[in-house]
């Protein structure tokens, strides 16, 4: 009993962890802009196929260098994803959101763009690659310990350790350091912040990279614990982390992240006591539910509008 | 004599599609694309009120047209004829055109009702949070659908054609399309009275400043409560009908990109404008179809110069990426969308001489 | 009995006390001026009177009615019309919009009334069409009845946010700085048109403001508070040589 039980806490940290990622993206970006990235899922849906795309030229699959081996195709995946990924993200701020900022317009018009962004790079994927699903390849060898009868793997120790060292990076950055500082500051007053020598499109510039970055991180991580990676996976992963990064609190990094795994948590256990059909559906009006009652999320801290 | 233009008119509009569609000038193909285009306008126009006229970001409206869709096929199919999940039909099918309004009815109002899950907590919400609570339930619906293996599940349900058949048996009649046409009509005319009146115009009111609407007598909760029952309500009726048109129905068709579909019309129509999202349904409807065709040629043509690879097809996906890049593009030059919050008499003042706008 | 009785009323948010133990009397007809430095706390009186907050201590009694707790627009509904500091407009819609918009309470018709356009609902739009109307030609605005706001001088808004106040009928106006952002001779007009409507109405008016030349030719009783308490309560002589008051305005002389 204990040992399902423990089990499961594990499952619900693996499987939170990518929640988590992702939402804190969808978290920076919502905090500096108040805008809600949707196209934030299918970044994370970009990041797995770049990783499939990295590790298999750098595995040597595609003949343009001799293989390396998979530890070493693993450090380089990590942050060459991350930066690829944190670019995809930059262009698409620059391409399609900061035009739309410059001119001042309704900010509901960049909700609709970043929507559209997303159902773009879904569809274009497929159009421009196929509908055939890829196989990541095996990076690392999977190792198995058992421990009193609850199976962990070393991926998903990894997965875990991961998360917590991206929370903490991420904590660090956003309340220790200047760049982090003015991050906050812009979400308070946007215009008050280039008056004072904060240059505002490079701190915006910054959050998507650091959001997108990790995002793409938990594409590769997420594309070596479940291989199967297809062009509309980031789609319903996206949708929950981002109302898991909402329930969370969605100014908080720390909201985000516990989001994320609150919502892992809930999905693993609904899973365990009903049928997996159910588990979306239960999920999702749990998250309702949570919100009903707390709007600003857990850790959310309310915004006074002055009448 | 003004008062009667708009209804002469469409008088003479349903005679014509009935005589186009009785005597096969029209051909099946191009009826169903009417009907369609009669379902978006319902739809498009619907949305409005909530995302164009209350300036909400509904992305969750598919939802309420599966309730819909659903209901009110369960109810025709089980009462007018039989089926392998209800069995013989529970009334004779004579009666089915005459019931057949007050089914779509049942299917609209079990719409208003789950509407009800939107439109509470929009009393005290807005913006982006209202946003997740809209796609959440739209995603419970379809979860709740693809979870009742009764109905058929993810599978779908069928055997409306069979109530099509009963309704054909009692006159022959093009009945699918006059339902749509009575319920297009019936749709427009009554998302515009609500609008136009003092009572609607609280709508707007509450957009651009709910503060003052409170503090100026208008019951901020009632208005609201009442925009998002009308709103999913003619989702649902729209659902209805399509389910009819179709004669199957399933919850795959009712995803996100369904409520993208019908958001693109509503920005494209122009935000508040009546006359704007009946424009850009029927332009969307024929873009649809027109890409549809267009794909095969656009392969021919690419492939003809060089540009793309022999072993690479250029397909009906391609769409997906063009109308989301529409919309972007739209968002980027012209974000008012065709009409703006302007309607036909704003646009063409001359159309006043012909029919009196009230408001 | 008096018009609106508010006792004691204290609102806390969180820690902060905003507003401490506020009363005050409202006659029937009676002009009375809320004043202090920014941020003593005025507006907050307001909102609170409006129904926006619920006070954490005291009672709000008007027309012998309790109507603390009570949404904002039950408060109105009772005859209570405020306009604010910022005006508050629908600046998308018409003047007359706007108007007819305030006739919320006065409805008496549902949905299905407007869709089958039943005498009800032909009754009341043409009811509330007329007094609209009326409200605007009282108020000299009848030519930009079908004008947007966005495309009215500052001065013609505040009048139309008059006229919308006004056309509830109420039995009390409050008024938050009308006279902010008017030049002097809009300013002469607006004490006229308040004092007009005053005495061809009846009605009670409460104001904050800060021009005192409004405050002294308009109102027979001034209450002034500071970091939410009242420190001064009189007839405008009175106030002007209440040394509390001159030192909350312009600080004291010991440095």
């Amino acid at each position: 009993m204990l040992q399902s039980f423990l089990q499961n806490i594990l499952n619900a940290l693996q499987w939170g962890s990518f929640y988590s990622l992702i939402a804190l993206g969808y978290c920076l970006v919502y905090g500096v802009l108040l805008l809600i990235n949707f196209a934030h899922g299918d970044i994370f849906m970009v990041g797995a196929y770049l990783a499939f795309f990295v590790s298999m030229v750098l595995l040597g699959k595609y003949g343009a260098i001799s293989g390396l081996p998979g530890w070493m195709v693993l450090s380089l995946a990590v942050p060459l994803t991350m930066i690829l990924t944190a670019v995809v993200g930059v262009t698409l701020e620059r391409i399609a959101y900061r035009p739309l900022r410059r001119k001042g317009v309704n900010r509901l018009y960049v909700v609709i763009t970043a929507l559209m962004c997303g159902l773009i790079l879904e569809n274009g994927n497929l159009a421009l690659l196929g509908a055939s699903r890829k196989s990541f390849p095996t990076l690392i060898p999977i190792q198995v310990y058992d421990f009193y009868g609850v199976t962990v793997t070393n991926l998903k120790l990894m997965v875990i350790g991961v998360a917590i060292l991206s929370f903490l990076l991420l904590h660090f950055i956003v309340t220790r350091t200047k760049i982090g500082m003015a991050m906050r500051a812009i979400s308070y007053d946007r215009f008050a912040v280039p008056l004072m020598g904060i240059p505002a499109d490079t701190v915006i510039v910054f959050t998507f990279v650091l959001g997108s970055g990790f995002a793409g991180l938990a594409g590769l991580f997420f594309a070596m614990t479940y291989p199967v990676i297809d062009p509309y996976m980031g789609a319903l992963i996206g949708w929950k982390a981002f109302i898991a990064a909402v329930v969370g609190g969605i100014g908080s990094i720390a909201g985000a992240f516990a989001g994320g795994f609150l919502l892992g948590f809930v999905e693993i256990m609904v899973v365990a006591f009903f049928p997996s059909t159910y588990r979306d559906l239960i999920a999702f009006s749990i998250l309702l539910l949570i919100l009903s009652i707390r709007p600003t999320g857990l850790f959310g801290v309310a915004r006074r509008t002055k009448i | 004599m003004k008062r009667l233009t708009v209804p002469a008119l469409l008088a003479v509009l349903f005679g014509v599609l009935l005589w186009v569609s009785m005597t096969g000038i029209l051909n099946s193909y191009w009826q169903s694309v009417l009907m369609f285009m009669g379902v978006n306008i319902i739809l498009a126009t619907s949305l409005n009120i909530i995302n164009g006229n209350m300036g909400e970001f509904s992305c969750g409206h598919a939802g309420f047209m599966a309730v819909g869709a659903y209901v009110s096929s369960l109810i025709s199919v089980a009462l007018f004829t039989k089926s392998s999940v209800f069995g013989d039909p529970l009334l004779s099918p004579d009666l089915a055109v005459w019931l057949f309004p007050l089914v779509l009815l049942a299917g609209s109002l079990a719409a208003s009702v789950v509407g009800l899950l939107v439109a509470i907590p929009s009393f005290k919400t807005r913006g982006d949070y209202l946003a997740i609570i809209t796609i959440a339930a739209s995603y419970i619906v379809k979860s709740t659908i693809e979870n009742i293996g009764a109905i058929g599940g993810a599978r779908g349900f069928m055997g409306m054609s069979g109530v099509m058949n009963a309704m054909n048996d009692t006159a022959k009649l093009p009945w699918i399309l006059i339902w749509v046409f009575l319920g297009t009509v019936f749709s427009v005319w009554f998302i515009r009275r609500f609008i136009y009146s003092t009572f609607g115009k609280g709508v707007d009111a509450i957009c651009q400043d709910e503060i003052a609407a409170e503090i100026m007598s208008v019951n901020t909760d009632r208005v609201k409560l009442v925009a998002f029952m009308v709103s999913c309500g003619l989702a649902g009726l729209a659902g209805g009908l399509f389910a009819h048109i179709l004669g199957y129905v399933n919850p795959g068709t009712f995803t996100i990109l369904k409520s993208t579909e019908i958001m693109v019309m509503v920005y494209l129509g122009g935000m508040g404008s009546i006359s704007g999202s009946v424009l850009a349904a029927i332009v969307m409807t024929l873009l649809i179809e027109y890409l549809r065709d267009a794909f095969g040629f656009i392969n021919t043509f690419l492939h003809y110069i060089s540009i793309i690879p022999d072993s690479y097809e250029v397909t009906q996906v391609w769409k997906w990426v063009l109308i989301p890049l529409l919309l972007v593009l739209l968002m980027q030059f012209r974000p008012e969308g065709i009409m703006g919050r302007r309607e036909l008499a704003d646009v063409f003042p001359g159309l006043r001489k012909f029919y009196k706008f009230k408001g | 009995m008096a018009l609106l009785d508010v006792k004691e009323m204290t609102q806390y948010f969180g820690g902060l006390c905003a507003v401490s133990e506020f009363s005050v009397s409202l006659e029937q007809g009676q002009m009375v001026a809320l004043i202090g430095p920014n941020g003593a706390g005025k507006t907050t009186v307001f909102n609170l009177v409006s129904g926006f907050y619920k006070p954490t201590r005291g009672e709000i009694i008007f027309k012998g009615q309790s109507i603390k707790g009570l949404k904002p627009h039950q408060v109105t509904s009772c005859g209570i019309a405020r306009t604010f500091q910022n005006i508050r407009l629908w600046f998308e819609m018409t003047v007359l919009d706007n108007i007819r918009i305030a006739q919320h309470h006065a409805l008496g018709y549902g949905l299905w009334d407007c869709f089958l356009r039943t005498p009800r609902y032909m009754q009341s739009e043409r009811n509330i069409e007329d007094h609209a109307m009326d409200v605007l030609t009282r108020l000299g605005l009848r030519d930009v009845a079908h004008e947007l706001p966005k495309n009215l001088p500052y001065g013609v808004q505040r009048l139309v946010e008059i006229a919308r106040a006004l056309s509830i009928k109420p039995a009390l106006l409050m008024l938050d700085e009308p006279a902010a952002g008017l030049n002097s001779s809009d300013v002469e007009g607006l004490i006229k048109l308040v004092g007009d409507i005053h005495k061809d109405y009846g009605l009670a008016v409460w104001m904050i403001e800060h021009q005192m030349d409004v405050v002294m030719s308009l109102c027979s009783w001034i209450k002034v508070i500071d970091f939410g308490a009242t420190i001064a309560d009189g007839t405008p002589t009175a106030i002007q040589n209440n040394p509390d008051v001159i030192k909350a305005y312009l600080g004291d002389d010991t440095i």
